[in-house]
């Protein structure tokens, strides 16, 4: 069989000494420097992108992939133990992750994460080796009313994750959608919302918003608090998952493996909505929906397995049609025109020892991490034991300064600042930050997509209806919504009922 | 059935304080994003979208969302909730350090502005007494120097500058 075929070049290809070496090396660097919080996958592969210039093309691909899931994996860690998401799609395993930390269960929780991951990632990259060329196939037949719909779609799920209230999430999703818009619109060029400031021309970066509403404000809610936080030392109980725990996790795990496989491939946001929709359909699935929140397993390893498969799945857009799914990918695209590599249909056939190595290396990066991960975690365990009052300024500093290596910019700083304000003030008013990171990702997007639909057809809205693929995701979305509006209208209107 | 006083009566009732505000934020949020676009930005039609066009409704629908959370807040049968009490004095210590960094790392490079971030941030700890703070604040000078500029080959204006 063909698959076998390839999948026999890219293991010979990618377990030579010299790349399996630099395999290690990059998950090594990617995992050390993905832990630290403020410094996420897109600015560590820009900080080491350089060093994999002088390296033959297909290990200093293979060093990037490594350096990729490094930081994956060390941002999850960040974002179990510090409530930090380090990348995008962390922002989900920061609500259940840092809960089962605060439980006392981090070395579970991490554990969890380690294996959830590595499980999507084998997943997908067979995925990956086997449906390439037809997986593509379907993403051509998402034209932009598709693509709206979906992140319509995505958004609305995203609303489930919000314990507190519906329309409080759609206001934050809302939110992060107008936050999205600033900046230069792209159709037009015509700068928004930028008050003069230049810096803003170029929109307010992902990162130092999310680090802001969550780790600046958290240690702001931290110092407040007099009796200090994380009673974690006291409660550490066993470093890896217990009995229950792991079958609570298991059917997520593969849940969220195949919600990411399929959900990574369409570019643009595929990580991030695997996660949220994996975290989403996990609660929806549950008989104890309320144990999410509070540090539910499978909360924990839905979305860790998901964003993990999409990330393997991303490649897919990438290696096959040339698009990069996201900023990584981007670079990675720089990083092959670089060695001369033209990213498309063609590299497959001109190339592949490259594809195919790629491919294999992907799974063999994924099992070092899983090893390096592993025993590990009773190390980064212990780093909760760290007085807060140590802990806390070394965050603050490594966050400021992953927040200016952005862009060399002190104006993502004060931004960076001004968004801990609003972090601290959302947390006193209990709105939740998660779905306006999800509108703050997605409202470019979902603006460009909507705009090109309604060009296509001169300014017709059925047009999200009457094409199918898009109007049975509408479709699903407005089911969604009434299945999450129809219980608290019914509990409202039985309380009127009784207070008349 | 009189409900001449209904408006006072609702509002002496609110008990969902946090959403009262959240609402309140939102409805101004949503009305000022669709005000600048109004004024500023072309609006454009549906084919023909303008700059204006995705913020301006967007800010529509967030100012009714909020409306309704705001609604919903003063409702008879609304949960109980209270805003906590903000803490003035640790939030604007940590947003100071943040902004003084940022202030101080052009001018005075990066060893002085850690310093004084991690000086003014201690203040906010009511734990970390200053001595550890200058302590901490030296060793977090010598770490991120080693890791961001020697290990990651990243640069920094690393002392002052006068001119």
């Amino acid at each position: 069989m063909e698959f076998f075929d390839h999948l026999m070049l890219g293991f010979s290809v990618a377990l030579t000494m010299e790349n399996l070496t630099y395999a290690l090396i990059g998950c090594t660097l990617g995992t050390l420097v993905g832990v630290l919080p403020g410094l996420g996958p897109v600015p560590t592969i820009a900080m080491l992108l350089p060093i994999t210039y002088v390296l033959p093309p297909t290990a200093g691909l293979i060093m990037l992939a490594g350096i990729y899931y490094g930081t994956q994996y060390g941002g999850s860690t960040t974002a179990i133990l510090v409530k930090i998401p380090g990348e995008t799609s962390s922002v989900v395993t920061v609500l259940d992750g840092h809960q089962m930390a605060c439980n006392g269960r981090a070395g579970a929780a991490l554990s969890l994460a380690a294996v959830g991951s590595f499980f999507a990632g084998s997943c997908a990259t067979l995925m990956v080796a086997a449906f390439a060329p037809p997986l593509t196939k379907i993403a051509f037949a998402f034209g932009p009313a598709e693509y709206f719909s979906l992140m319509v779609l995505g958004l609305i799920g995203a609303v489930v994750l919000a314990s507190g209230s519906l329309s409080k999430a759609v206001c934050m999703i809302m939110l992060g959608l107008l936050l999205g818009a600033v900046g230069t619109d792209i159709n037009t060029g015509v700068v928004r919302y930028d008050f003069g400031i230049i810096e803003l021309q170029d929109g307010i970066d992902f990162a130092v918003v999310a680090m802001g509403l969550f780790g600046l404000s958290e240690i702001m809610a931290n110092l407040e608090l007099k009796d200090l936080r994380i009673k974690v030392a006291s409660k550490i109980g066993s470093l890896y998952p217990n009995r229950q725990e792991i079958r609570e996790a298991a059917p997520a795990i593969l849940r969220g493996t195949a919600i990411g496989s399929v959900l990574g491939i369409l570019p643009g946001g595929g990580a991030i909505l695997s996660a949220f929709a994996a975290y989403a359909i996990e609660k929806k699935l549950s008989k104890e929906p309320e144990r999410f929140g509070k540090g539910h397993p499978a909360g924990l390893a839905a979305p860790e397995s998901a964003n993990n498969a999409g990330a393997q799945s991303a490649f897919i857009p990438l290696l096959t049609l040339g698009i990069p799914g996201n900023a990584v990918m981007a670079l990675m695209v720089g990083a092959m025109l670089i060695h001369n590599i033209q990213p498309g249909p063609q590299v497959i056939k001109s190339h592949p020892d490259l594809f195919w190595g790629l491919i294999a290396s992907m799974w063999i990066g994924n099992l070092m991490l899983v090893i390096l991960n592993l025993p590990l975690v009773g190390i980064w365990v212990k780093l909760l034991k760290i007085p807060y009052m140590f802990l806390f300024p070394a965050i603050l500093v490594f966050c400021t300064i992953g927040v200016y290596t952005l862009n060399n910019s002190t104006v993502d700083v004060l931004l960076f600042a001004v968004f801990g304000c609003l972090g601290y003030v959302f947390v006193k008013f209990g709105c939740e930050a998660a779905p306006l990171l999800l509108g703050l990702v997605l409202g470019p997007m979902l603006e460009e997509n909507f705009r090109r639909a309604l060009m296509l057809t001169h300014g017709d809205f059925s047009t999200f209806i009457t094409r199918p693929i898009s109007g049975s995701l509408l479709a699903i979305a407005l089911v969604l919504v009434m299945l999450i509006a129809l219980p608290s209208l019914r509990n409202r209107r039985n309380e009127t009922f009784e207070e008349a | 059935m009189c409900r001449g006083n209904m408006g006072g009566a609702a509002l002496m009732k609110l008990k969902n304080r946090q959403d009262f505000w959240s609402g309140l934020m939102f409805v101004a949020i949503g009305l000022g994003f669709s005000l600048y676009s109004w004024l500023k930005l072309r609006l454009g039609t549906a084919a023909e979208m303008g700059p204006g066009y995705f913020p301006f409704w967007v800010g529509l629908v967030l100012a009714g969302t909020g409306s309704i959370v705001l609604r919903s807040a003063m409702a008879k049968g609304a949960t109980e909730t209270f805003v906590g009490k903000f803490d003035w004095r640790v939030a604007s210590l940590i947003v100071a350090s943040v902004v003084l960094w940022a202030i101080l790392l052009p001018h005075l490079g990066l060893f002085v502005s850690i310093f004084a971030m991690v000086v003014v941030a201690s203040l906010a700890s009511h734990e970390l007494r200053f001595g550890t703070a200058v302590l901490a604040a030296v060793f977090l000078m010598l770490f991120t120097y080693l890791l961001f500029v020697r290990g990651l080959g990243l640069s920094f204006p690393l002392w002052p500058t006068f001119r």
